[in-house]
């Protein structure tokens, strides 16, 4: 009888313990919001102007109690930029955890993977040709093709990887060669560019959100609107996914179809944002790691989880751009490739048996 | 009550058709059916065709059945590297389909699983740190989260100790009974099949060799033609039947 009343205990402790574990993790949700806007509110207040935290908030507040001057520099330079980090980090973010989730690979993101460096193919062709992959209006010209070369990119790698017998580290290999292949294409635009395209390509392929503006950041937006639903009703079953084909499909999850709309919805998250910004690595790679270590891989919670740290780094990574010397913002690109490049070393070289 | 008849049921695996005319009498809930064989004899795909998750000619006769999803299949693979506890991975099975809430009704139930299964202690462990036979028993503990009222277990018991084997065979029989199920397991050992199973289906080459009661289908010429030994079947001081293996034939 005292075995059952202590079975009793320990069954119920198992239902109590996971109720707690999932306040916990929504404790930890909370905390990186509350870190993200804080994070963007020193975004906002801090840039070679200097002025005071009084001053902005109340240009942020009552834009009207303020100097012209102080209400241009808050709303029209420092607020897209610091938007834009956000919206941008979220996507590539979630863009990388999904990779990394239906690729079974914890190197995938679509920096790794050449999706990024498609997508600037694709935009260079757009900027300095006006080259259309498909007919579309002047102003989407850029993100169109950005997005065409990025599903191409995107699909090749979700072909090869369900080929028989390709592993985790062929289909990193077969990124390095999208990403060489891309590269050397881009090469080749920027070449017959004439000198004010090739300027604008250079600079754009170095990845800063100083490009950022309304429309882009609404459109940006909007691309991540578009995918949260769709990954949200996919939850359980992108986490199962996680436990192999053959256990997935056992819980009667469509593996082949989440995968392939997966794969899109990725293109799409990781297009939009190179188009406008330019090339910005590592984000994709870094986020969702960091999301996984503090969260675990319950989709329910990885997903939110990844979306914030990916705006939290890029929103810090912002800061740090305007900080390394007064008075200079540096391409955010080169920041994050500084910081991401150890981190891929890391990854690559810490033993891969272990869980991610 | 659910009942399961496989009619001329074949599997393909890409073009060519790797199990063929497996026919057999019909299951009935509280049942459990040992499906032996040797090694790449077609148990596994036959499980996957009668799941659907391969397809092939013939007919799969279901009746009875209270829910859409009455079959669930536990694959022969449970090696996994996600970031998430047992308790977790039990959770998923469950909840597949369904919305992100988590009721209570699904916590209690998953406790009692793990109850029975003498998992508890390892519920917030993370899948990684698993042993073999460990994570063989969150495998079965997350195929039956699902309440299916016909469960395809490949081999539930290959990493398990003795003692675990016994015990989750017997669980697994003890579970057919209770709540009407049928369990289907592919099995290698012989006399656990004796044991606990109430209909033997052999399988080798991909073809039905006999399906039936264990006395009837266990049989020294069985033994010789499937699986290439001299045996012999003695009963045991308690009256059951046991296979001795001498040697291989030739």
């Amino acid at each position: 009888m005292a075995e059952i009343a202590a079975l009793q205990i320990e069954a119920e402790a198992g239902r109590e313990r996971y109720r707690a574990l999932a306040r916990r993790k929504l404790l930890i949700l909370a905390a990186m919001t509350a870190a993200l806007c804080l994070s963007f509110a020193v975004d906002l207040a801090w840039g070679p102007a200097r002025y005071s935290l009084g001053e902005v908030i109340a240009a942020l507040i009552d834009p009207s109690s303020v100097s012209a001057q102080v209400r241009a520099v808050v709303w029209d330079i420092r607020m897209p930029v610091a938007v834009m980090a956000i919206f941008v980090g979220a996507a590539l973010s979630v863009a990388g955890a999904q990779m990394q989730t239906i690729l079974a690979n914890p190197l995938a993101s679509p920096f790794t993977l050449g999706i990024s460096a498609a997508a600037s193919f694709g935009a260079a062709l757009a900027i300095v040709t006006s080259i259309s992959i498909i007919p579309v209006a002047a102003s989407l010209l850029v993100p169109v093709n950005a997005f065409i070369m990025a599903l191409i990119a995107t699909l090749f790698i979700h072909f090869v990887s369900q080929m028989r017998g390709v592993s985790v580290q062929t289909v990193v290999l077969l990124g390095i060669a999208l990403v060489f292949t891309f590269n050397a294409l881009l090469a080749f635009v920027q070449y017959l560019a004439t000198e004010q395209a090739l300027s604008a390509v250079v600079f754009w392929t170095m990845g800063s959100l100083t490009k950022a503006t309304w429309p882009k950041i609404w459109m940006t937006l909007a691309v991540v609107l578009i995918a949260l639903p769709l990954f949200a009703r996919n939850a359980w079953a992108l986490t199962a996914i996680r436990l192999g084909e053959d256990k997935a499909a056992s819980f009667g999850v469509n593996v082949r179809r989440i995968r392939l709309e997966t794969m899109l919805i990725v293109s799409l998250l990781a297009a939009v944002p190179v188009s406008f910004v330019g090339t910005i690595g590592f984000v994709g790679l870094v986020g969702p790691h960091i999301a996984r270590m503090i969260l675990g891989e319950d989709q329910r919670f990885f997903l939110p989880g990844s979306i914030l740290s990916g705006a939290l780094l890029l929103s810090l990574t912002s800061i740090v751009s305007k900080s390394i010397i007064p008075g200079v913002v540096f391409p955010i690109g080169i920041i994050t490739a500084l910081v991401g490049v150890p981190f891929f070393f890391s990854l690559i070289l810490s033993n891969r048996s272990r869980s991610w | 009550m659910v009942a399961l008849q496989l009619q001329s049921v074949g599997a393909y695996h890409g073009r060519k058709l790797f199990v063929e005319d497996v026919t057999t009498p019909v299951m009935k809930a509280g049942e459990v059916v040992a499906v032996i064989g040797p090694n790449a004899a077609g148990k596994s795909t036959l499980f996957k065709r009668i799941t659907g998750l391969l397809k092939g000619p013939g007919n799969i006769v279901i009746d009875g059945a209270k829910t859409k999803n009455a079959i669930t299949y536990m694959p022969q693979d449970t090696s996994a590297n996600a970031v998430l506890t047992v308790y977790e991975s039990i959770l998923l099975a469950r909840k597949q389909g369904q919305s992100w809430a988590v009721g209570d009704r699904d916590l209690i139930f998953i406790d009692e699983i793990m109850r029975a299964l003498n998992i508890s202690s390892i519920a917030f462990r993370d899948l990684g740190a698993l042993s073999g036979g460990q994570r063989q028993l969150v495998s079965i503990a997350q195929a039956l989260s699902r309440e299916p009222e016909i469960i395809l277990m490949d081999e539930p018991t290959s990493a398990l100790d003795l003692h675990r084997q016994v015990e989750v065979l017997d669980f697994m029989q003890r579970q057919a009974r209770s709540k009407g199920m049928i369990v289907m397991i592919a099995i290698h050992d012989i006399n656990q099949a004796l044991r606990f199973a109430d209909k033997v289906l052999v399988i080798a080459n991909g073809r039905m060799r006999a399906c039936g009661n264990p006395r009837d289908v266990v049989t020294v010429d069985m033994l010789r033609d499937v699986y290439k030994v001299h045996a012999r079947i003695e009963k045991c001081s308690m009256d059951h039947d046991h296979v001795i293996v001498d040697g291989t034939a030739h």
